[in-house]
């Protein structure tokens, strides 16, 4: 019988085994999805996991909820039709830098644009790993793959920048190794009525291992990396004292507190919920080393969401036209009688 | 107003209307046809336009027309050859002569026959000089000139280009007297469609006395059609266009089995109008959803499937192609779709406002891996209807992805309908899961049918996953084991072929014991086959015809059936398809072709001429 108590961890978890490489990223975003869930209040039969193709789309066979494991790309497009048609299930998609950017760009594009509320976690690993090591969509430029023996001769897409290009209403960015900020952003997923994009910077411990270290490594990760936090001054680095400023070229500078007359109140504030998206926009695309990468909850705006906004027009139409079942349609307007 | 002239009363007559694609062919066609289904006559129309919106005015690529034909007896297709032509201009005329009978009433616009106009359509000389209309009932109207001259006394300050839109009703009052019609109706007509902007209503009701009073007057039209009511012909009929019978079918189908209904596509001649028509049924629950592509149109109706909802995508052969990888995953995953394939003429792009039948084949096995998904085909405009609601039906209660094929013929022709009744159509029994069965496994199978059940989320107790990778026979989990594999892959061939079981036996027009000659058809040549066929009976020919709407699974009777006839002849709009196919599924049996790849469909004239050489072949 299904459960009526608590739900904790434990109730998310499948009894088969979860493959995946030993040292995978995937592992601690599964453990942090497992946890969040417990906490967002919604019944465990609601829940829907919904995937593409890759290594991380096989994250629904390894998470005790209704799951669908789809086709390459079309995660995006099978969760669309899901929560469209059926707005009360909590649906989640999980896709990888190569299923959302590359095959199913398009989809994932028009996911932001329509707003429709799924949560999107996507791993980002920059490679393809299912495939064993070619080259992917977020993959820097001149990187040597397997399909790039001389430096690939792409430019990347950040996936914050395709959001925000396809006015998407939340981004967030974790990292795989942060467990509590990966389930609290999660769980802020979840909250947002409308598309959530949240990038996770993975690993792949077997065909791009430590892809993200030089951001996201021990030593380094305080000053190459900034914990963005609503109504919180954009300050970062060991010792506390970089930060964030706009300035006179409009543009974002790393500034030091102490140095030419900057003191923290000089710093900017973030907001996630300014729906311009114009600064928001320029937090999504900051890389290493000119800038620290923008990790947290960038943006969060309030929009209409697509799911709701049928449902309303549906509920207009059944409750204003005079045409109730097939026999009314069937005599409605030009009917010939003949006697 | 009194007329002098002869009446002669006619079983049939085909009108065709031509002129440019922005001259509102269309709706004078439609107009036209109303005014005769509310007097009782039978009747089948079909439109005939280019892919362009506005080709070049006056050519012949920008000539847009409809043909009607309208009857006392029961009418099956738009009829070969007109008895009367309207042409607006020297294009339409031109592109259109050689599909009018010797001695056929040719109307024309006068005014646009100049030199201007020869030019734009490619005349090298004046076809009005020359013998080439010789044998026609000519009539040279000045349609444009009266037209605007009647609209500028009204003195409503409508200018000569609004004015000359007015023009199809000068037509339609030409037509009016020559059919003895009530003029009346066809200013009821007007009334409704401009009766929110009552100077256009008065400029096109005062053109349309001004055609019809025209009409009177000169002596060419002395004489005039009178087409009977149908006999012994009752209910409630309308006119319907087999997208719009589709569309309304498959919300029967939803009605039917107590599910919404839910649509996942993307605009594509001449599918689109499905999509159009759902989109405004909200009033009955219905979703639609305009995807990105053809491939989020396929796969959103895959997810709202997998919530429970009556899922259909629509589409035509472009499309179709661009589904099949999302056809195989809702084959493996075993969830109801209905997938509706107005065909269109291929390869690629093609003929996309023409019809063919050259999608049997791809439907059939358009895809990878073992993957087979039921094909059934409509035969009329009005049966799509009905046929939608069979895929409907099939779908769900064998959670199968199916495909109806329909084409553009019968997508934009219509046909006079009687309207059914819902009390006497069956429920539609949907294989769910209590929540909580604690028997539920994702593939445990209903033991006669085979198909597995629908748990959807949101159900307690009964979560599952699913997905394109092959699983476990019972309990669903993902496995790569050979045996389990080819276990699987046989359990959904033999669910597929076990719908021979569910649906009705083919039947046979004509000699039901056997004879000469058996013709074979399926799909939307029925009208035109049943016509040739019926016609050749009469004059005492032994020929009968089996036209096919269940494709795949074939009728269990069909190698009975195929065993009683000397010779078959298999007629289709492609080269061949169902041919091969029927080779391949009963080999037992000679069959000859008769195809035609015009992106047109069979002419009556024609199958007697194949039908008659064969039989005398002996």
């Amino acid at each position: 019988m299904e459960n009526t108590h608590k739900l904790t961890k434990k109730d998310f978890v499948v009894d088969g085994p979860v493959k995946w490489c030993a040292g995978c990223g995937g592992f601690s975003i599964l453990s942090a999805v497992q946890n969040a869930l417990p906490e967002i209040n919604v019944p465990i039969e609601d829940i829907v996991f919904v995937s593409g193709i890759g290594c991380s789309s096989r994250f629904p066979y390894y998470i005790e909820t209704y799951g669908f494991h789809g086709l390459h790309g079309r995660a995006a497009a099978l969760a669309s039709g899901m929560k469209s048609a059926n707005p009360k299930l909590s649906v989640w998609q999980i896709t990888g830098d190569g299923d959302a950017m590359a095959i199913g760009g398009n989809h994932f594009i028009h996911l932001i644009r329509r707003n429709i509320d799924i949560n999107v976690l996507l791993f980002n690993n920059k490679i393809y790993g299912l495939t064993k090591g070619q080259y992917s969509p977020t993959t820097p430029k001149g990187s040597v793959t397997k399909t790039s023996p001389h430096g690939t001769i792409e430019n990347p897409f950040n996936p914050g920048e395709l959001t925000m290009g396809a006015q998407g209403t939340f981004f967030a960015r974790v990292i795989d190794k942060e467990p509590k900020v990966m389930k609290e952003v999660f769980i802020e997923a979840h909250k947002h009525k409308g598309t959530s994009i949240v990038e996770i910077l993975q690993n792949c411990v077997i065909f791009n291992n430590d892809v993200h270290e030089q951001v996201t490594g021990k030593e380094v990760k305080d000053d190459r990396t900034i914990y963005l936090e609503h109504g919180k001054q954009m300050i970062f680095g060991k010792e506390r004292n970089k930060g964030l400023v706009l300035n006179k070229g409009y543009n974002l500078e790393v500034v030091t507190i102490g140095e030419n007359g900057i003191t923290e109140d000089d710093l900017l504030v973030h907001n996630a919920y300014d729906p311009n998206p114009n600064l928001h926009y320029m937090l999504g695309r900051m890389t290493y080393p000119d800038f620290p990468v923008a990790v947290g909850v960038i943006r969060s705006v309030k929009d209409t969401t697509y799911e709701v906004m049928l449902e309303e027009q549906v509920e207009h139409e059944k409750a204003n036209s005079k045409i109730k079942n097939m026999t009314d349609l069937l005599n409605s307007g030009n009917v010939h009688v003949i006697e | 107003m009194s007329k002098n002239g002869k009446v002669i009363e006619r079983e049939d007559v085909v009108v065709k209307f031509a002129g440019d694609s922005g001259d509102g062919m269309q709706l004078t066609g439609n107009q036209f046809s109303d005014a005769s289904a509310s007097l009782g006559n039978d009747l089948s129309t079909f439109p005939d336009f280019p892919s362009e919106i506005r080709a070049p005015q006056g050519t012949v690529a920008g000539v847009s027309g409809f043909q009607v034909r309208i009857g006392h007896k029961d009418v099956e297709t738009p009829g070969d050859l007109a008895d009367v032509l309207v042409a607006l201009n020297p294009a339409a005329l031109k592109s259109n002569l050689k599909w009018v009978k010797p001695g056929a009433t040719i109307i024309i616009d006068i005014d646009n026959f100049d030199n201007k106009h020869y030019k734009k359509a490619g005349y090298v000389d004046d076809p009005l000089g020359d013998d080439s209309l010789q044998g026609y009932n000519l009539i040279k109207a000045p349609i444009t000139g009266l037209s605007r001259a009647t609209v500028r006394e009204l003195n409503l300050g409508i200018d000569n280009k609004t004015a000359d839109k007015t023009r199809n009703q000068f037509v339609m009052g030409l037509l009016f007297w020559l059919f003895n019609r009530d003029i009346e109706d066809g200013k009821e007509f007007i009334l409704n469609k401009f009766g929110k902007k009552p100077h256009l209503a008065e400029a096109n009701i005062a053109v349309l006395y001004g055609g019809y009073n025209y009409a009177e007057t000169i002596e060419a039209l002395s004489t005039t059609f009178q087409i009977n009511p149908v006999k012994n012909r009752k209910g409630k009929f309308r006119q319907i266009t087999g997208n719009v019978a589709t569309a309304w079918g498959l919300i029967a189908g939803a009605e039917k089995a107590g599910k919404e209904l839910f649509l996942g596509s993307y605009p594509i001649t001449p599918a689109t109008e499905i999509l159009q028509e759902l989109s405004n049924r909200k009033d009955l629950g219905v979703k639609t959803f305009q995807a990105e592509d053809e491939i989020a149109g396929v796969m959103t109706a895959i997810g709202a499937s997998f919530t429970g909802k009556l899922a259909a995508t629509s589409t035509s052969g472009p499309g179709l192609a661009l589904k099949s990888e999302a056809l195989g995953l809702a084959g493996i995953t075993e969830l109801p779709l209905v997938v509706v394939n107005v065909q269109r003429g291929g390869p690629s792009t093609g003929l996309p406002t023409k019809p063919e039948q050259s999608d049997l084949m791809q439907a059939l096995y358009g895809r990878n891996g073992e993957s087979p998904i039921p094909v059934i085909a409509a035969s009329t405009p009005g049966n799509c209807f009905h046929y939608a609601f069979e895929a409907s039906r099939l779908a769900i209660e064998h959670m199968t992805p199916i495909i109806l094929l329909t084409d553009g013929y019968l997508a934009n022709g219509t046909e006079l309908w009687k309207l059914p009744d819902m009390n006497e159509m069956p429920e539609i029994k949907t294989p769910l899961v209590k929540d909580n069965d604690p028997d539920y496994q994702p593939y445990r199978r209903d033991p006669e049918k085979l198909n597995r059940f629908w748990a959807v989320p949101g159900q307690k107790g009964l979560r599952h996953r699913i997905g394109g990778l092959e699983k476990s026979d019972i309990y669903g989990e993902v496995s790569h084991d050979p045996y389990n594999h080819e276990k699987m892959v046989n359990l959904r061939q033999e669910k597929v072929d076990r719908i021979a079981n569910y649906i009705p036996e083919q039947t046979v027009y004509g000699n039901k014991e056997g004879g000469e000659l058996l013709v074979v058809g399926w799909g939307g040549t029925y009208g035109a086959l049943h016509s040739a066929v019926k016609e050749m009976r009469e004059n005492g020919s032994d020929i009968s015809l089996a036209q096919f709407n269940y494709i795949y699974p074939l009728p269990k009777n069909t190698g009975e059936i195929f065993s009683k006839y000397k010779k078959i002849v298999v007629c289709e709009i492609n080269n061949g398809q169902f041919s091969t196919y029927l080779r391949s599924q009963l080999p037992d049996y000679k069959y000859e072709q008769y195809n035609k790849i015009q992106g047109l469909p069979f002419y009556i004239a024609e199958l007697k001429n194949k039908f008659q050489e064969i039989l005398e072949d002996k």
